[in-house]
């Protein structure tokens, strides 16, 4: 937009003020700089070393002179049992966290918004925000007491009602279980927050409408709050599929141990113990890309269904 | 509010219901916190022979004596609080100098469009865990707190929200005013968007600061001497891990450590700031997580 003048050759007082407007601007340029510094180096000067997958890394040779192998960690990949098993892990671990991690704290927040008594719904809300603060480091000292085979309280409890000792993080059938469940016991409360807001958002008109209908709680459940509530629903779902290769990183390493690395090694771990504690930097960026690459489509194409089923905009 | 369906024997029979799962949840979420807080307080023999439920068996403060006595387990805690601090404070300043230049329309900052996408996008698409690595060990950054503060101080994430906060709660009108009165941008930033904004700082410095005390899995890669672990890392190499090869300790203290007890007082301990700081600042963070979820 160049200066709009007019026949006399003053300028107009909107064109003065859009001048006001951007007067300054290098002060603009000059208030970014520390972040796009930090963003720069910490987060595109990373994407460059991701040609470490397509080489034999050797580090004294570094990125420039290092062998160059094309796709063949790719392919050693694929033909990989264990990495095979580490992708098909990850995605049930996710899938499962995703679908549960929706449908529980959906259900959770419908039966809060049926209390009437604020103090206890604010109580019982403080309460479950709260796991969600705490780390997977504190959490998983605490679970790995808690689910000992030897002594821990929930084995206790079970033998009240003469069930063995299992031991829950040790025994690859009862992994997965214990990590979803786990998950959504952190998470279920603060995944909360979001759906009850869409709830106090709903016009209560709609909800007289129905009771002059003669409409009962559970109907108006159905045929009101569910509906109103759909897009919220499509933006935490839509949004949640660029996670599925995050299958949850920090818990993982937290409660895993080699004897269930058949049901519970991810992506993540997997890339950590192969790259960081083997040392073997290439095949490891080359999984690692292989992850970035799918989250990267997912992400981009949650945020598209998103905007175009429930009109979201992250910015 | 009554209406005639909360009359119906259905009704209340759901709500009876509805209070008993609510209560047996919100205890699900409480039991485990207690259950370590009693074996923290109970007698070493105790705890061993598995005495303990929710309440301590032998009370003792004991465990915390010996927690308290080690040399280590202070030293990071010290570490974590000056990563916190440190770390909350340039994350914060870096970020809120960004977002005020964010909140500007396109028209008054032509550069915007471009500077948002460069931060999105790390949003999208990552380096990875070994090339991220790298980066920070040829920057010789290890076994500085650096490593631990610099590279997650821009987090896309928070960064939005504080746009989207600057841009829904300055009036325009107010800042208008100031240009005309000839005041340039830093004046503007400190003298008008900081003080509009302080209930998003709250926010969002806390989460920053949860995040960074919270934080372990970089003080484990990052850090190659125990000296310099934040607490998180110290306690996950010892309670998780049970990893002592970096301590060069004596068996005396090997078995203060590894005692069950102390373990749980060493949890309770760490899990205690957020837990005497979270009460307070909830209202905050449920502001910002809606403020976060529904814009424009």
């Amino acid at each position: 937009m160049q200066s709009a003048v007019d026949v006399k050759g003053q300028t107009t007082a909107v064109e003065a003020k859009r001048v006001q407007k951007r007067r300054g601007t290098w002060q603009l340029h000059v208030m970014l700089l520390p972040a796009l510094i930090i963003v720069l180096i910490f987060q595109y000067v990373p994407m460059l070393g991701l040609v470490m997958a397509f080489q034999d890394y050797e580090p004294w040779l570094g990125f420039l002179h290092s062998p160059w192998v094309g796709l063949e960690h790719f392919k050693t990949m694929f033909e990989y049992e264990d990495a095979r098993q580490v992708i098909w892990n990850t995605l049930v671990i996710s899938t499962l966290k995703i679908i549960f991690n929706l449908g529980v704290p959906l259900a959770f927040a419908l039966l809060l918004n049926e209390v009437y008594v604020m103090k206890f719904k604010r109580t019982v809300q403080t309460i479950v925000y709260l796991p969600h603060f705490l780390s997977w480091v504190i959490l998983g000292g605490i679970l790995i007491d808690m689910l000992s085979p030897e002594g821990g309280i929930v084995n206790r409890f079970l033998s009240v009602f003469g069930v063995e000792p299992i031991f829950f993080l040790g025994d690859n059938d009862w992994f997965r279980t214990v990590v979803v469940v786990t998950d959504v016991w952190k998470e279920c409360g603060f995944n909360t927050i979001v759906f009850l807001a869409a709830l106090t958002s709903i016009n209560p008109s709609l909800y007289e409408a129905a009771i002059v209908d003669g409409a009962n709680r559970w109907q108006q459940t159905i045929y009101i709050t569910l509906p109103s509530m759909l897009p919220i629903i499509i933006v935490v779902g839509t949004l949640s599929l660029g996670n599925i290769l995050n299958a949850g990183f920090d818990q993982i390493l937290n409660l895993y141990n080699p004897l269930v690395y058949k049901t519970g090694d991810i992506i993540d771990t997997y890339v950590y113990r192969v790259g960081l504690l083997n040392g073997d930097f290439s095949y490891a960026t080359a999984v690692g890309l292989f992850k970035s690459v799918i989250s990267f489509i997912l992400v981009v194409t949650g945020y598209r269904l998103a905007y175009k089923y429930a009109n979201y905009k992250i910015f | 509010m009554h209406h005639h369906y909360q009359k119906s024997l259905s009704y209340k029979l759901f709500t009876v219901f509805n209070y008993t799962l609510l209560t047996i949840i919100a205890v699900l979420c409480l039991l485990p916190l207690i259950h370590i807080l009693a074996v923290s307080f109970s007698g070493s023999a105790a705890a061993t022979a598995n005495l303990v439920g929710l309440w301590p068996v032998d009370f003792t403060l004991d465990a915390y004596e010996k927690t308290i006595g080690n040399e280590n387990f202070l030293r990071s805690l010290w570490n974590s609080f000056l990563r916190v601090v440190l770390g909350t404070v340039i994350s914060m300043g870096v970020m809120l100098c960004a977002a005020y230049p964010l909140s500007k329309s396109d028209d008054a900052f032509r550069g915007r469009k471009l500077y948002m996408w460069i931060f999105v996008f790390t949003m999208l698409f990552h380096g990875g865990l070994v090339p991220t690595y790298m980066v920070v060990t040829k920057l010789g950054l290890t076994d500085t707190i650096w490593a631990l503060i610099l590279p997650p101080a821009v987090s896309a994430f928070n960064l939005i929200l504080l746009v989207n906060f600057f841009r829904t709660s300055v009036p325009k009108s107010l800042e208008e005013a100031a240009l005309m009165d000839g005041a340039n941008h830093f004046k503007i930033f400190w003298k008008i968007y900081l003080p509009i904004s302080v209930p998003a700082i709250a926010t969002i410095s806390l989460f920053t600061m949860v995040f960074h005390w919270n934080s372990w899995f970089d003080g484990l890669i990052y850090m190659s001497d125990v000296k310099h672990y934040p607490l998180s890392t110290f306690l996950q190499t010892i309670i998780v891990q049970q990893d002592f090869t970096k301590m060069s300790v004596d068996a005396e203290t090997l078995k203060n450590l590894s005692e069950r007890t102390v373990k749980a007082a060493q949890i309770f301990i760490a899990a205690l700031p957020m837990l005497i700081v979270y009460p307070f600042v909830q209202k905050f963070f449920v502001k910002g997580i809606v403020l976060g979820a529904e814009k424009e």
